[in-house]
C-alpha cells in the first residue's frame, strides 16, 4: 500500500512538471526567458556568437564534436594531475592512464560508468571536475534533441539553431536552478556537503574506530540525477546514506532523473505546435516504463533463491540482498528501473544481486535504446528516430510515402533513422562477442555461470547506451575493459548524435505538405502502438539470443547454483 | 574548426569556474550555514547515525551483517573483505555491496553460516539479518529485525524482554509522511538507548 502511494505521488509530481517545466523549457529554447541575461550576454560576447548566429546542422555538429573532444582532454588531464592539484585532503595519487581515459570519456558521454571507487580514488577537485561534465553533457543532449525538434517544426530552413546558445540556456535556466534547490533539500535530509576531509570517530560502546569518507556529495548527487548522469561521489552510489539518506530523498532522486526526459515531450509538442503529438510520444514512453516498473518490482518482491536455499525460504520483505532497509524491495526496484531507463545508471541497491528477472528488467530496459523515457535529450531524439521508423513501416503497409508532422519521410531520412537506431545494438553485440572470446574479457566477472555472462553483457550494454549502471561484480578496471568501454561509449553517444543532427538538417530543409485524408495520424493510439511495436521488435530481435544466455537461463535453472 | 576550438576552450574554462567551483563552493557555503549537522555527516559522539557499525557482542543489537561473520574484513591480509567506511579498526574498505548473484554458491554458503550463527544464539533470523546491504554500512534495521533479537540481547544483558520491546518501540521511526520507505530502527541509537537503560 505504501508503494502504491509512492507511485501515485511520483506520477502526480511528474504530471505537474510535464505541463509546467515542459512549457518553460520550450520558452527557454525559443529565447523567451531572460532572467539571467546579465550572465548570458557577456558569455556570448566572450564566445563571439549569439542567438542571431544560426548554424547549419554541419556547423552545429562540428561545434558539438570539437567541444566534446576538448572536454575529454581537459577531464583526462585533471584526473592524471590530481596528485599535484589542490582540494585533495586524502593525498590521493594520479589516476592510471587507462582508467583516466575511461572515466573522462564516461563523463563526457553522459554515461558515468565508473571503474573506480569514488571515495578511494578521486580527489575533491577531480570529483568537482566531473560535476562540470554532469552539467554540460545533459545540456548537450538536450540541445541535440531541440535541434531535431526545430528540424521538424521549421519549413525550408537551412539552419537548426546555435549550439552554444542552446547549451548555455539549458545550463543557466534549467539545470542550474533545479540542481541547486535539490542539492539543498538533500542536505536538509542528511546528505553530506563539506570540503573537510574524512572524519575519524571512536565508539566506546563496541570499541570500533571508523574513518568516514565525506566530501561535496549532495550537490553532485542533485545534478547527477537531474542530468541523467548517474556517477556518484561514493562507490556504492545512492545506496549510501550520505548520498540518499531517507525514503523521501529516494523519491526525490527518482523524480529528478525522470523529470526532464518526460517533460521534454511537452516541450516537443509545444515547439511543433501540437501538444497532442507530444502526448503521443509521452504515452509510448510511459507505457513501456510502467510495464517494466511493474514486473521488476514484482520480481524483487520474490525471495532470493540463494538465501532460500540457505534455509530462509520465507522472505516476506522480498529479495533484500544488496538492498537498504530504509528503501525496501519495491522502492529499490523502482529506483533502479527509473535509473536504467533514463540512461542514468545510478543505483540505490546492488543491481548484481537482483533476482534473475529483476536483472532482466534492468538489462532489457537499456537494450530498448533508452527511450522510456531515456536520458536528458537523448531519450527524446532516440524515440523520434523510432517514430520515423514507425511511420515508415506504416507507409510500407499501405504503399504511400510516409509523413511525420507534415514532413515527407524519404530514403535519406529513413536511412539516417535506421542508422541511429542500429548503431547501438551493433556496437553492443560485437563488443560483447569480443569480450567473451578473449581471456582478458572472461577474467572480468565475479560470478560464474550465466550470471557471469550477464555481468559482461550488462557492462557493454550499459556503456553502449551511455547509461553507466553496472552489475558491479564485474572487475571493469582492467586495461581491456577500460579501453573497449571507452570506444563503446563514444560510439553510443556520437555515432547516434551525428545522424540525428543530419536528420534535423534534412527535415528542416523540407517544406510542409498539407494534411490529407490519407495522412497517417501520429497523435492517435494506433501510432502509439506502432511505435511501441517498432521499439520492442528492434530490441527483441537484436538482443533476445544474448539475453537468453544470461538472465533467462538463470531464471530457468531451478535449484542449480553456480 | 579554429573558431570551434577557441569557443570550446572558452566554454570549458567558464563552465569549470561556474559548475566545478562556484556551484560546489556556494552549495557548501549555504549547506553549512543552514544545516551544519547534516552537511558534516550527522556526527555524534560515538559515530555517525547514518553509517552502520559492526556489533559483534551479543549484548548489543546487531545491524545488517555487512562486516560480520563470513563478510568480515580480514585484518591479516589488510584486504577490504567486508564493507567498512574508509577504515574500521585499522582495516581499509569502501562503500559497496557483495555483488553476489541470486544463484551464487558463495552466497548460499555465506548465508548458511549466518543462519547457523543466529540459531546458535537462540534467534530465528529475518531476511535483513542474513543479507548484506547495498551500501555495505546500512545503519538501520526494521523493527521486526530488532524484535527477533530480543532473546539473545535479553540473555546477555539481563534486561527483561518486555523492557526491550518497549525500547525498540520507542526507537522506531515510522515511514516518512506515512508512506515513504520502510519503518526503521537506527542500530546505533538503539544500542545507545540500551546502554542508558542498563
Amino acid at each position: 500500500m505504501a508503494y502504491f502511494w509512492t507511485i501515485v505521488v511520483l506520477v502526480a509530481a511528474l504530471a505537474v512538471a510535464w505541463r509546467f517545466l515542459g512549457s518553460y523549457m520550450a520558452a527557454v529554447f525559443d529565447g523567451r526567458v531572460h532572467w539571467l541575461g546579465w550572465l548570458e550576454r557577456p558569455l556570448y560576447r566572450a564566445l563571439g556568437t549569439g542567438p542571431d548566429h544560426e548554424q547549419t546542422w554541419k556547423r552545429y555538429a562540428g561545434a558539438l564534436l570539437v567541444f566534446s573532444a576538448v572536454s575529454v582532454f581537459a577531464t583526462y588531464l585533471v584526473l592524471r594531475l590530481q596528485g599535484s592539484l589542490p582540494l585533495n585532503p586524502q593525498h590521493l595519487g594520479a589516476v592510471s592512464p587507462a582508467l583516466a581515459w575511461n572515466t573522462a570519456v564516461s563523463f563526457v558521454t553522459n554515461t558515468n560508468w565508473q571503474n573506480y571507487g569514488g571515495e578511494t580514488t578521486l580527489s575533491y577537485l577531480s570529483q568537482m571536475t566531473l560535476v562540470v561534465q554532469q552539467f554540460v553533457t545533459p545540456a548537450v543532449g538536450i540541445a541535440v534533441a531541440i535541434a531535431l525538434v526545430r528540424g521538424l517544426s521549421r519549413r525550408s530552413s537551412q539552419t537548426v539553431g546555435n549550439f552554444w546558445v542552446d547549451v548555455t540556456r539549458c545550463l543557466l535556466y534549467i539545470l542550474l536552478p533545479i540542481a541547486f534547490v535539490a542539492g539543498l533539500v538533500l542536505v536538509g535530509q542528511g546528505a553530506v556537503q563539506t570540503l573537510a576531509g574524512p572524519a575519524t570517530i571512536h565508539d566506546p560502546l563496541n570499541g570500533v574506530t571508523q574513518v568516514i569518507a565525506r566530501g561535496p556529495i549532495a550537490f553532485m548527487e542533485a545534478i547527477k540525477q537531474l542530468g541523467t548522469n548517474g556517477g556518484g561521489f561514493l562507490n556504492a552510489n545512492a545506496a549510501t546514506t550520505f548520498e540518499n539518506p531517507t525514503g523521501f530523498t529516494n523519491l526525490l532522486l527518482i523524480f529528478l532523473l525522470l523529470v526532464i526526459p518526460f517533460s521534454l515531450t511537452y516541450t516537443f509538442g509545444k515547439m511543433i505546435g501540437s501538444r497532442r503529438q507530444g502526448a503521443a510520444v509521452l504515452a509510448v514512453m510511459a507505457i513501456i516504463f510502467g510495464t517494466w516498473v511493474g514486473f521488476t518490482s514484482y520480481a524483487e518482491h520474490q525471495a532470493n533463491p540463494a538465501v532460500a536455499a540457505a534455509g530462509l525460504a520465507h522472505q516476506p520483505t522480498g529479495n533484500m540482498e544488496g538492498k537498504e532497509v530504509r528503501f525496501g524491495d519495491t522502492s529499490s526496484a523502482l529506483f533502479n528501473v527509473a535509473s536504467t531507463q533514463t540512461s542514468t545508471g545510478s543505483v540505490n541497491s546492488s543491481a548484481d544481486s537482483f533476482t534473475p528477472m529483476g536483472g532482466f528488467g534492468m538489462l532489457t530496459g537499456m537494450m530498448l535504446g533508452e527511450v522510456s523515457p531515456g536520458g536528458d535529450g537523448s531519450g527524446l531524439y532516440t524515440i523520434l528516430l523510432f517514430a520515423i521508423i514507425a511511420v515508415f513501416i506504416g507507409g510500407l503497409m499501405i504503399g504511400r510515402t510516409p509523413e511525420y508532422l507534415g514532413k515527407k519521410i524519404q530514403a535519406r531520412e529513413v536511412k539516417l533513422a535506421g542508422l541511429g537506431v542500429l548503431v547501438m545494438p551493433i556496437a553492443v553485440l560485437v563488443l560483447t562477442g569480443l569480450a567473451v572470446s578473449l581471456q582478458a574479457g572472461r577474467a572480468g566477472p565475479a560470478n560464474v555461470g550465466p550470471h557471469g555472462f550477464t555481468e559482461i553483457l550488462y557492462a557493454i550494454t550499459s556503456q553502449g547506451n551511455n547509461n553507466g549502471s553496472a552489475f558491479a561484480g564485474l572487475n571493469g578496471n582492467t586495461a581491456f575493459y577500460n579501453v573497449i568501454g571507452g570506444i563503446d561509449m563514444l560510439i553510443g553517444r556520437f555515432a547516434i548524435m551525428v545522424p540525428v543532427l543530419a536528420l534535423a538538417g534534412a527535415l528542416a530543409a523540407k517544406a510542409v505538405v498539407p494534411e490529407s485524408l490519407g495522412t497517417f495520424r501520429t497523435d492517435k493510439p494506433m501510432f502509439v502502438g506502432l511505435t511501441i511495436g517498432a521499439i520492442l521488435i528492434v530490441g527483441g530481435l537484436t538482443f533476445f539470443p544474448a539475453v537468453s544466455l544470461g538472465p533467462i537461463v538463470e531464471q530457468l535453472s531451478h535449484g542449480r547454483f553456480f | 574548426m579554429l573558431a570551434h576550438l577557441r569557443r570550446s576552450a572558452v566554454f570549458a574554462v567558464v563552465s569549470f569556474v561556474f559548475f566545478g567551483l562556484l556551484y560546489n563552493l556556494a552549495g557548501t557555503g549555504v549547506a553549512q550555514a543552514l544545516f551544519p549537522h547534516q552537511a558534516n555527516g550527522s556526527l555524534t559522539a560515538g559515530g555517525s547515525s547514518l553509517i552502520g557499525q559492526t556489533w559483534t557482542s551479543t549484548r548489543w543489537f546487531h545491524g545488517r551483517p555487512d562486516n560480520f561473520g563470513p563478510y568480515a574484513a580480514n585484518p591479516k591480509t589488510g584486504v577490504a573483505g567486508g564493507d567498512n567506511p574508509l577504515v574500521a579498526n585499522g582495516v581499509k574498505g569502501e562503500s559497496g555491496a557483495t555483488n553476489l548473484g541470486p544463484r551464487s554458491k558463495a552466497l548460499v554458503a555465506d548465508t548458511r553460516q549466518l543462519v547457523a550463527w543466529w540459531h546458535a544464539h537462540g534467534v530465528d533470523p529475518t531476511t535483513d539479518l542474513v543479507t548484506t546491504s547495498g551500501s555495505g554500512y546500512d545503519p538501520d534495521i526494521t523493527p521486526a529485525d530488532a524484535l527477533v533479537q530480543i532473546p539473545m540481547v535479553s540473555k546477555a544483558t539481563g534486561v527483561s524482554p518486555a523492557a526491550l520491546r518497549h525500547l525498540i518501540a520507542s526507537q522506531t521511526q515510522g515511514r516518512q509522511f506515512g508512506f515513504l520507505g520502510s519503518p526503521i530502527v537506527d542500530v546505533l541509537d538503539l544500542n545507545r538507548a540500551l546502554a542508558r537503560l542498563e
